[in-house]
């Protein structure tokens, strides 16, 4: 009878160690983000600050990032990049589940292709390709090359996959052209999958430094990560204070939507990483 | 008479039928089709092209060159080595991430009311961004002023450089990799704990197996399996393409310490522009994504009728 | 000594009782059915004995021996599961040899890649292969041994279930609805090989189903169970002529039996000319008549019986069902007719409802059978 509560004490002690190890660079972050210079160079273990330097942190860290463009480079990358994919990949998806065609069976392969070539295998090209069209530093160099997710596809494939035929051939009893079906049927049905989705990409394209680095040289395109790795080659030293401050503001947004709708998060990330 | 003429009338309703149908589905699929030529096809045909030319940004002319970038590439030794440190990294990050993941996994599925505030906790940061992240990595693996050392040396033991010294640099790189994936494997082996019928442990019960361990020999870890492969395929993937903390905290250093694939191509396309030479950097780095792939199907195969 | 016994079992679960303090002996070599509408704790009383639950209270003894210190791997009971709970990634011979391999070899010897090397081992695996080769046998699913769950059609995956619940030779057999997922054909069939395996065996059964056709076919004795309460245990035809609960009565029976809300006043109780005399004491107010709708007979006439209307009738081949109503108090009364009883007969047609009051079960206002002093029965039946 009493192995039981020992058990169960270890579990909870193992879990709260890891979970310990995990937290601390956030505790750390948010303490060093308090403190002064000084403060810094004395007493790195002691997580409250002597003096609180909050407030002269963050005004370093607004007053030399551009805070609020880069945050809304972001949110304009990261939108349109989502807004594409959906658009290109639930029409293609619901012919490849549900009509006829010739072509199905080319489309699966393309689609298998397509799913392992990342965009560090076709940077290369891409990149002399916007480098020949002037269009380095704009937005359609940092959205273009993802309007196309063979990964949504696939996805939004297996989903539609899943829906029953009936659905559709009342549809078309009722009279509503393809398109209609599309419009009408499949997307308002298709929300779950969307939202899955949606994490999916807005996680991978707004940590994503590989792409916007190759083509963007200037702060008014930079994305956040981008921006942030600028600011820390500016300031070159070890201003911690500041940096932490910096990477705080950064890092918030996504966390706050992941603690606010985590339960969608988790699904999303399972649901698209188990069927990828 | 008039039958006949209604069957041809049906017959020829159906292939227009099909005909139209055909053609709907061109147009649902033709964007797909455009954009995919255009930033996946081509780029990936022309990458294999440039690899077997001396291209470089900047210069107007290039000439085929043959397989001289891959016999370049044999000799190269950053390249080596950044195939080496790959390789290194890899060989700590999936494994350890993965054995963790599922550890933490099994723990939380056991939890009754704190099993929503762990999973939150492990998955964090999975959702921060990792370039963020990776700057306070550096303060805490910070050789003089960093809380880790500051701790180690509380204890009497002096620590490392962590990031800056060439022995420890890829270790340190791989703590980071490892903190930043546990929680991702963590979700995706809880999703497949979920997804194992109950009545398979009570049967493990009735069946005679006594111990936890027995039952999770007996059910967990075979029910885990296509669970497992995935995790196992996306963690090596995942590590092969580390790019993000090395650009950020190492710059590939100290001596080409920490030189990854991504980063040595990044170098050479982007920074000294020779997009050849890249290009056939490319291509081995496609060729190790295509061969992971092939083992991950061939696996796959073997394990029949899951149903 | 029964083979099984239990005695006072409760359980509840958030506040809700799902077992009252349930006792039942299962008798060596006996098959007994518990049968129950879904919900009523059949099901958690089954995992109780198997030792995948624990009671709240209440004691287990199997032959004797107090079961509750000993753990779910240890007691051995053998179970079947509703969904078989094969495991998918074993041969069907490899899920048979399960509980045999956790019994004969040691816990190293279990140990994937490692075990295979230790010494002694080899000899008792022989013997399981062994063993499980003479339960397919007769079981008759040899040929079956090397497919995988996924490979195998319902009553085939059934049939491994049994396979690997028998194979141990346990000393209790518990099969929850194990045919509820074979299609209706294939369970008649399989009733009766159950049945013709436990009669070979040997083995103490206890076999939980909410098909009251099932419990009523297969089982040496029926245990009703309803709400958390088992109402009554006896063999199928006492379970049918004779319930000692409303709700069995109701339970029991396809068409269910006519409830018929009546009067006791001094010892006899009155409906409609119906006044049987009562044997226990009864205080005046509401009771129950129930009778089966084969004791319930039409007059076409209208002559005979009490007046009411045909508002329903459903042709099934053997019988038509005829769903009447009284037209004083408005009850509704089904009756089973033989086919040829029925030819007059259409619906919305007047007709008299003659029920037979030999046949007629009283039950108390809390549900408990009433009985009738056997002198009743010469009464006239109508005034």
């Amino acid at each position: 009878m009493n192995s039981i509560p020992a058990g169960r004490i270890i579990r909870f002690a193992l879990l709260s160690l890891g979970a310990l190890m995990i937290l601390a660079p956030y505790i750390f972050m948010i303490s060093t983000a308090g403190k002064t210079q000084s403060d810094i160079f004395t007493s790195s273990l002691s997580l409250i600050p002597q003096r609180f330097y909050f407030a002269e942190n963050f005004a370093k860290a607004f007053a030399k990032v551009p805070m609020a463009t880069l945050l809304w480079n972001g949110v304009v990358v990261c939108g349109l990049i989502f807004f594409f994919q959906v658009v290109v990949a639930i029409p293609c998806a619901y012919a490849m589940a549900k009509l006829k065609f010739r072509a199905a069976q080319l489309m699966m392969v393309l689609v298998m292709l397509g799913l392992l070539v990342p965009i560090h295998a076709t940077a290369l090209p891409l990149y002399v390709a916007f480098d020949r069209m002037s269009l380095l530093n704009s937005y359609t160099s940092l959205v273009a090359p993802f309007t196309i997710s063979v990964f949504a596809i696939f996805m939004f494939l297996q989903f539609f996959r899943a829906m029953p035929d009936d659905l559709l051939h009342a549809a078309r009893l009722d009279g509503m052209s393809e398109l209609g079906i599309v419009a009408r049927v499949i997307v308002p049905n298709a929300w779950p999958a969307v939202t899955a989705f949606a994490i999916f990409s807005v996680v991978a394209h707004w940590n994503d430094l590989y792409w916007p680095l190759i083509v963007v040289s200037k702060q008014a395109y930079a994305t956040p990560p981008l921006g942030l790795m600028y600011f820390r080659a500016a300031e070159a030293g070890d201003d911690y204070g500041a940096l932490m401050a910096a990477t705080l503001i950064i890092t918030l947004p996504l966390v706050a939507a992941f603690l606010l709708a985590q339960k969608r998060f988790v699904e999303g990330i399972t649901m698209t990483g188990l069927k990828g | 008479m008039s039958s006949v003429a209604l069957a041809g009338n049906v017959a020829s309703a159906a292939a227009l039928r099909a005909r139209s149908e055909d053609r709907t589905a061109w147009l649902l699929v033709a964007p797909a089709i455009v954009l995919l030529l255009l930033f996946v096809l081509l780029p990936v045909a022309a990458v294999i092209f440039l690899g077997f030319t001396d291209f470089e940004l900047g210069y107007g002319k290039f000439r085929f060159v043959g397989f001289e970038n891959y016999a370049h590439l044999l000799n190269d030794r950053t390249f080596r080595r950044s195939l080496w440190n790959t390789s290194v990294y890899t060989a700590i990050v999936a494994p350890v991430s993965i054995m963790l993941g599922l550890g933490v996994a099994l723990l939380i599925e056991g939890e009754g009311r704190a099993r929503g505030f762990f999973r939150t906790v492990y998955f964090l940061p999975v959702a921060s961004l990792i370039v963020a992240m990776a700057t306070v990595w550096q303060y805490i693996f910070h050789p003089t002023i960093g809380p880790l050392n500051a701790l180690l040396s509380l204890a009497g033991i002096p620590g490392p450089n962590w990031l800056g010294a060439s022995s420890t640099v890829l270790y340190s790189l791989s703590i980071i990799g490892i903190w930043q994936s546990v929680g991702f494997n963590m979700v995706l082996f809880l999703a497949g704990l979920t997804a194992i019928p109950r009545e398979l442990y009570a049967a493990a019960h009735v069946d005679g197996a006594k111990s936890a361990l027995d039952r999770f020999f007996l059910v967990t870890w075979p029910m885990l399996g296509p669970t497992t492969l995935f995790v196992v395929t996306i963690s090596i993937t995942n590590a092969v393409k580390v790019f993000e903390t090395v650009k950020m905290l190492t710059d590939g250093g100290p001596n080409k310490a920490s030189e990854v694939l991504l980063f040595t191509i990044y170098q050479e396309g982007f920074v000294y522009l020779r997009v050849g030479y890249a290009s056939a950097m490319t291509v081995v780095f496609l060729a190790i994504l295509v061969v992971l792939m092939l083992l991950q199907y061939r696996v796959l195969d073997r394990r029949v009728h899951y149903a | 000594m029964s083979a099984l016994s239990l005695r006072g079992l409760k359980k509840s679960f958030g506040g809700n009782a799902i077992l009252n303090g349930v006792s039942l002996d299962v008798e060596a070599g006996e098959f007994i059915a518990l049968v129950g509408p879904s919900g009523c704790g059949k099901s958690t009383l089954l995992r109780i004995l198997a030792g995948l639950d624990h009671a709240d209270s209440g004691e287990i003894f199997v032959s004797g021996r107090d079961m509750s210190p000993v753990a779910a791997a240890d007691r051995n009971i053998a179970m079947v599961f509703q969904s078989y709970a094969l495991y998918p990634h074993l041969t069907a011979g490899q899920n048979i040899a399960v509980p045999l391999a956790m019994k004969r070899l040691s816990r190293s010897q279990r140990l994937p890649l490692v075990g295979s090397l230790l010494p002694g081992q080899k000899e008792i695996r022989t013997g399981i292969a062994h063993d499980v080769r003479e339960m397919a046998g007769l079981l008759k699913i040899d040929h079956l041994l090397d497919r995988k769950p996924g490979q195998m059609s319902g009553g085939q995956r059934q049939r491994v279930a049994l396979a690997r619940a028998m194979v141990r030779h346990p000393s209790i057999f518990l099969m929850d609805e194990p045919l509820s997922n074979l299609d209706a054909n294939l369970r008649v069939h399989a009733r009766g090989e159950i049945v013709e395996l436990h009669r070979r065996a040997g083995v103490p059964t206890l076999y939980v189903t909410h098909d009251q056709a099932e419990a009523l076919s297969m089982a040496d004795r029926v245990a009703v169970m309803i709400g958390g309460n088992l109402l009554q245990l006896a063999a199928p035809d006492v379970i049918y002529n004779d319930p000692a609960h409303i709700e069995v009565a109701r339970f029991v029976g396809q068409p269910r039996i006519n409830i018929i809300p009546a009067l006791a006043e001094n010892g006899r109780v009155g409906f409609e000319g119906i006044r049987p005399a009562l044997l226990e004491k009864v205080a005046n107010g509401p009771v129950s008549l129930g009778i089966r709708p084969e004791f319930v007979k039409l007059s076409p006439s209208g002559r005979s019986g009490l007046a009411g209307r045909i508002e329903r009738l459903e042709f099934l081949g053997s019988e038509v069902i005829a769903h009447c109503r009284l037209d004083a108090s408005g009850d509704s009364v089904v009756a089973k007719l033989a086919p040829q009883e029925a030819r007059d007969l259409i619906a919305g047609m007047k007709v008299g409802v003659v029920l037979a009051p030999e046949q007629a079960m009283v039950f108390g206002p809390e549900g408990k059978r009433l009985r009738i002093a056997a002198g009743a029965r010469q009464e006239p039946a109508y005034v």
